[in-house]
């Protein structure tokens, strides 16, 4: 087998007291789907955070791709090719879909100190071949996010992060408040990033969710890993036995 | 044509310009032709860029989800500072930066002090809203500085130009800057990040934009734009009166808001703003032209203020639940 993508050993997180993850390590395999469920307050949003570069861990290492990597911000993580699709939508509703996909990474020209114009016709461009690679349809690039259903958000969450050359996703709570079709259009999202050669992390406490999509589920609680198994190899009453 | 009503309807700005035209219709034949004639056009666009670049500044930093009080006592302040100076007999090419130099520290405080310890602007900037006014009287030393003869470029800024002097110098500044802050807004990433860090804040830090930045540097735009903007009517008065802009930075928030800017943030357009400040310099100017009496002009601010934020509300869900055809 070849190195994990992601290697994670004896990370540590306090929060005023509190400790939120204890000595937690894990490896994350490439091309593999990974579940990691817990109950509120189990760590797995913490892990995530400190992944995706919002948050510091207080002690422990990182490895990505057999490299040790420290993310100052989420902006050093997806430089490094991990984006995160979060629970409440890493989109503003008030923007366009072709300005979503861009956030903080706009074509520019005539760029001085990071600051130029945007290529708009590009980014016009640029996202109806994305939201199109990922099967989705969408009227326009131009119509705001605030208008599409929240499994459409989602897809378009994932047609960026795959535009702009994710090698890992991590997906928290994609599948929280969707109605059911919708819920079953994202799985499908998470189901094809395998054949994409995209690693990707899925959260959910919804756990036949996670046995629909993953390879490999992680359980949390109390800040540690309490169970670590191939889907194959585990049960749905196994996993709600350590939770 | 179902398509061309709902952009039309997706854009408030377009209404207020309408409102704009039947206002002009009414006010002119209650004024007997005065309204629309070459001299009092003169003396509105004389009035407006004032209160229009203040109102730009607002609508800018309340697209950036972010409020300011401070901008009526920071016109008022930064041309005290050139005053003082200028009376003191330092140079204009001087003076005016110092001036323009003071407001952008404002604006940086009220930004910095806004985002570190993460409090409403709304309670940063009224705090400033005082704290500026005092400076502004306390360096004047309660009179007025006697600005000498000739010490200000005024063919720069204020003198009449163009056909028959019909526009001031101001009002050229103040298209340029308008026009400047509105392609940044909608061209540059720049802009994409104000529009992010207003519309959904959450988002946008996930995105790696540095709000915090984005913010401070939104702060002080509008900080500098008040502050130009009380330079300029200092130049058309003579002299800097410490009393200058009061009640202002209500009727910017109120320019705004009635071209269609959102206080929620991420929502609006610098455009919006202007046709917001000219509907109240228009209204201010036509009810005195109908022989109105004048004090009620507030009402008829509070009023449009009101309506114009349900009408935009109302046309945007209208807007939403509009189907359009579409093709795949």
């Amino acid at each position: 087998m070849t190195d994990p993508t992601i290697q994670v050993r004896n990370l540590h997180k306090w929060y005023s007291g509190v400790h939120a993850l204890k000595d937690v390590s894990l490896d994350i395999q490439p091309n593999e789907t990974l579940g990691l469920v817990g109950d509120n307050g189990a760590g797995k949003s913490t892990l995530i955070n400190i992944l995706s570069g919002t948050q510091r861990p207080d002690g422990g290492d990182i490895m990505f791709e057999g490299r040790p990597v420290s993310f100052r911000g989420p902006r050093d993580a997806m430089d490094a090719g991990i984006e995160t699709i979060y629970q409440y939508n890493s989109m503003v509703p008030t923007m366009s879909i072709a300005r979503n996909m861009f956030i903080g990474r706009e074509p520019t020209k005539l760029s001085l100190f990071g600051i130029g114009l945007m290529d708009l016709p590009r980014m016009r461009r640029e996202s109806v071949q994305a939201i199109a690679d990922v099967d989705l349809h969408l009227r326009s690039p131009d119509a705001l996010v605030g208008e599409l259903s929240g499994g459409q958000r989602q897809g378009v969450a994932i047609a960026r992060a795959m535009h702009f050359k994710s090698k890992v996703m991590i997906l928290d709570e994609p599948t929280n408040h969707l109605a059911v079709k919708e819920t079953q259009k994202v799985i499908g999202f998470v189901q094809s990033l395998k054949d994409l050669g995209i690693t990707a992390v899925f959260i959910s406490h919804n756990i036949h969710h996670v046995f629909e999509c993953c390879d490999r589920i992680v359980a949390m609680a109390r800040g540690e890993i309490v169970l670590d198994r191939r889907t194959a190899d585990t049960s749905m009453d196994e996993i709600l036995s350590v939770l | 044509m179902k398509r061309i009503l709902k952009i039309y309807l997706e854009k408030p700005e377009l209404a207020g310009i309408v409102f704009l035209i039947v206002l002009a219709f009414v006010f002119q034949s209650r004024s007997n032709g005065v309204f629309l004639n070459a001299q009092n056009l003169q003396g509105m666009f004389g009035l407006l860029p004032e209160m229009a670049l203040v109102a730009v500044g607002v609508t800018l930093l309340m697209i950036c989800g972010e409020f300011d009080l401070s901008v009526g006592s920071v016109f008022a302040l930064t041309p005290m500072i050139m005053g003082v100076m200028l009376a003191a007999h330092w140079p204009f090419i001087l003076a005016f930066p110092a001036g323009l130099l003071a407001a952008a520290a404002v604006g940086l405080v009220n930004g910095t002090l806004t985002v570190r310890f993460a409090i409403p602007s709304f309670i940063t900037t009224l705090g400033m809203l005082f704290v500026a006014r005092s400076l502004t009287v306390v360096i004047s030393g309660g009179f007025p500085p006697v600005i000498p003869q000739g010490a200000m470029p005024r063919e720069m800024f204020t003198a009449f130009i163009g056909p028959g002097g019909m526009i001031r110098m101001s009002f050229v500044w103040f298209v340029v800057i308008a026009m400047l802050v509105s392609f940044i807004l909608s061209r540059s990433n720049f802009g994409n990040w104000v529009r992010a860090t207003g519309g959904f804040l959450p988002a946008a830090q996930s995105m790696g934009i540095p709000t915090s930045r984005v913010k401070i540097a939104c702060f002080m735009i509008c900080s500098v734009l008040a502050g130009f903007a009380g330079t300029l009517q200092v130049m058309r008065l003579g002299a800097p009166l410490p009393s200058i802009g009061e009640g202002l930075e209500l009727q910017a928030v109120a320019a705004a808001v009635i071209g269609g800017t959102a206080l929620t943030g991420g929502i609006g357009t610098i455009l919006g703003g202007i046709i917001g400040a000219v509907l109240i310099r228009a209204i201010d100017n036509g009810l005195v032209l109908s022989r109105v009496d004048a004090n009620w002009f507030k009402m008829a601010l509070g009023a449009l203020t009101v309506f114009a934020v349900i009408m935009n509300a109302w046309l945007r869900t209208k807007a939403k639940n509009m189907k359009v055809e579409t093709h795949k």
